[in-house]
């Protein structure tokens, strides 16, 4: 197993993406930090992997001119993921151990202000019982929200106590679309919006676009006195359809978790769409009361669709790169209430590099 | 005026699906006004079935009535309910779970608001007037009153010796489209009888329509450059079939024009010369329509027609094949 390490993130995040839904004049601001973060030109990017749904953008192929972004005289290896971009992350991973590729950049965009996002993530489920009758995001996270209180594993409190920490930590993330914590008992008493769901519990529609720079080895040395190297990733997925799931749990992110050494993470940043999807994925990881989840305000305080999850792994590598933590996992989730979750480690050490979870 | 110019554009399919031997069987039933489960290896009867089994993965065979009363196991409040939702006000999703089955499924529920909802309550299910063989044939779920006898709705007897064998899924979304900011500029010269690119500052490339971007270096397009109303054809087809929403009767030329000072063509149409006397080479020119009729589109110049002079030579545009 080679090691190979997180080198290079940037994102951008905003309430409406006031240009096209290829993101390409977003994309080269961002690559452009890439490349100022580790001295290096689009020439050093041994692969290219971008995350990103056409659904979403309301055209065929959108991902082929982003690919505008990279410039691609002399040609590029490039591949694409209709998934989030922590996926695409581990496509380029699996890229660098097979020794093809030293380095690649991941990228991933998304205009969810398009359309209708929560009508659009219909297209995700399963096309002949569920799309027919457009379930939506929020009301799917609804019915998982209310499953869980009925079970009196959690309640409305415990979900507002998430928000709030979530929009209070939010205060410090300069890309944070929605932000200000209050009070529990405040946000308790805003008005129920998708019963039983408040406002605050969804996460917000965002635009935004996010890119990652992995490195193997002495190229990750190079670039950073403490790579955030890669020691374990996993992901699962759960059955698609809601009824033979049960939505209390997420058994495909316990069994992520599982296969990960995860003794000793100090931050854990969390893709958790709706304030009870922390608390499930909490337990299901098995997280300690001290370790410090989404410092970033998570996606609570801002969603882009398709680099969200992407942008969990490049908050929690900061931590490793500046110091602040010796080693903490990233999670990104996709598909409905949880249904598909991939987690990995991130330390300041290479020691005990784990393979994907089978 | 804003940066970008924008318009609604929907995008709309109706996938046709076939549907196997188990939703199959389950949408036969659904049309029949009956409830059909699929039985797991372990016991569950889940509705509806699954395909494989979850524990075996073998195809399921076992199929289980179940009744059409069952009990709400969640349900959550749609107070804004979106295109093609069961409902256009609001109403609730529920899970339910039939009795029989011990899987719930998903569908709607009709109630005026989340006070006339809990978990618990026993409902049924209210059938579509007309049953194609979908999940829509159940319109929705609707609550048995406190007391009421539990009996299943009335259901118009079917008898279809066929089995559902596909489901026809009409998709359409809405989007309010952006142009980029360059291809903005380009949209709004138009609209003004001009044809605008970009050049490129690191390899001096002019792009039409400008990109963000030069798909060859990444660097974003910056110079504007008013391009030439007159151009050489580079290549070209002469379109014999007739398809579904063509606007001219074949045979009609369609050609990539290579605009004087740009170095990326248009593809447009070839009119005024008889389509076997169209070649590369050819020298043509825009023909716009009248000013009034002119919007935010490429559709602004009618055709390119032949300007009479003689052709190009063919290394100003072998570069650009
Ligand atoms: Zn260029």
């Amino acid at each position: 197993m080679r090691d190979v390490a997180v080198v290079g993130f940037a994102q951008r995040q905003m309430p409406e993406f006031d240009g096209s839904p290829t993101c390409v004049e977003l994309l080269v601001p961002l690559f452009k930090e890439c490349y100022e973060q580790t001295g290096w030109t689009r020439k050093d990017v041994g692969f290219w992997c971008s995350g990103s749904s056409d659904y979403l953008a309301g055209r065929s192929f959108s991902f082929v001119q982003a690919v505008d972004a990279i410039g691609v005289i002399p040609p590029v290896n490039e591949s694409h993921v209709e998934m989030d971009l922590a996926w695409a992350m581990y496509e380029a991973w699996i890229k660098i151990q097979t020794g093809e590729v030293d380095t690649a950049l991941v990228y991933a965009f998304g205009k969810s202000s398009a359309g209708v996002l929560r009508r659009t993530l219909a297209l995700q489920l399963e096309p002949y019982t569920m799309t027919p009758l457009w379930p939506d995001t929020v009301s799917l996270a609804g019915l998982q929200a209310r499953t869980g209180i009925d079970a009196g594993l959690w309640d409305e409190r415990a979900m507002a106590e998430v928000a709030n920490r979530s929009l209070t930590d939010a205060e410090k993330n300069e890309y944070a679309v929605r932000k200000g914590g209050s009070s529990v008992d405040e946000l308790l008493g805003r008005p129920m919006y998708a019963d039983p769901l408040r406002k605050h519990d969804c996460a917000p529609v965002t635009d935004g676009a996010a890119a990652l720079v992995l490195a193997a080895g002495d190229r990750a040395r190079e670039v950073r006195d403490r790579p955030a190297w890669l020691t374990g990733i996993s992901h699962y997925v759960d059955p698609m359809g809601m009824g033979v799931r049960d939505l209390t749990r997420s058994p495909s992110a316990r069994r992520a978790g599982a296969a990960l050494d995860l003794d000793g993470v100090e931050v854990a940043e969390l893709h958790a769409p709706f304030s009870h999807q922390e608390l499930i994925l909490r337990s299901e990881l098995g997280l300690a009361d001290d370790v410090a989840i989404n410092p970033s305000g998570g996606a609570l305080a801002s969603n882009p669709m398709f680099s969200a999850g992407g942008i969990r792994v490049g908050e929690a590598a900061q931590r490793i790169w500046s110091g602040e933590a010796g080693k903490v996992l990233a999670h990104a989730t996709s598909g409905p209430a949880l249904q598909q979750n991939l987690v990995c480690t991130l330390a300041a050490s290479t020691s005990a590099t784990e393979g994907a979870g089978n | 005026m804003s940066r970008t110019l924008q318009a609604p554009v929907t995008v709309a399919f109706d996938y046709t699906r076939s549907t196997g031997p188990v939703i199959g069987r389950f949408f036969s039933g659904l049309r029949d006004g009956v409830v059909v489960g699929g039985r797991t290896s372990s016991g569950e009867v889940v509705v509806p079935p699954l395909e494989f089994d979850p524990g075996t993965h073998e195809a399921t065979t076992d199929f289980v009535e179940v009744s059409s009363v069952g009990t709400v196991t969640s349900w959550t409040w749609v107070p804004q309910p979106v295109k093609a939702q069961p409902f256009d006000h609001p109403f609730a999703f529920a899970l339910v779970t039939l009795d029989g089955a011990t899987a719930p499924l998903l569908h709607a529920l009709d109630v005026a608001s989340p006070e006339d909802v809990t978990t618990g309550m026993r409902v049924r299910i209210r059938w579509a007037e007309e049953r194609t063989g979908a999940i829509t044939d159940i319109a929705c779920f609707e609550p048995l009153a406190p007391g009421e006898a539990e009996t299943p709705n009335e259901v118009a007897a079917s008898a279809h010796d066929e089995a559902v064998t596909g489901v026809v899924v009409p998709v359409s979304l809405d989007y309010n489209y952006a142009a980029s900011p360059e291809e903005s500029l380009f949209y709004r010269g138009l609209n003004e009888g001009r044809i605008m690119g970009q050049r490129c500052p690191t390899c001096q490339k002019v792009y039409i329509p400008p990109r963000s971007a030069c798909p060859a270096d990444g660097t974003p397009t910056a110079e504007e450059v008013e391009l030439s109303q007159t151009g050489t054809v580079t290549t070209f087809c002469i379109v014999n079939v007739p398809f579904l929403g063509q606007k001219i009767t074949p045979p009609y030329v369609s050609a990539y024009v290579l605009l004087d000072g740009a170095d990326i063509a248009v593809l447009h149409l070839i009119l005024g010369v008889p389509a076997e006397e169209v070649r590369m080479g050819m020298r043509v020119k825009a023909v716009w329509k009248p000013k009034d009729e002119w919007t935010f589109s490429l559709e602004n110049i009618d055709h390119f027609a032949p300007t009479g002079d003689p052709d190009a030579d063919f290394d100003t545009y072998k570069h650009h094949l």
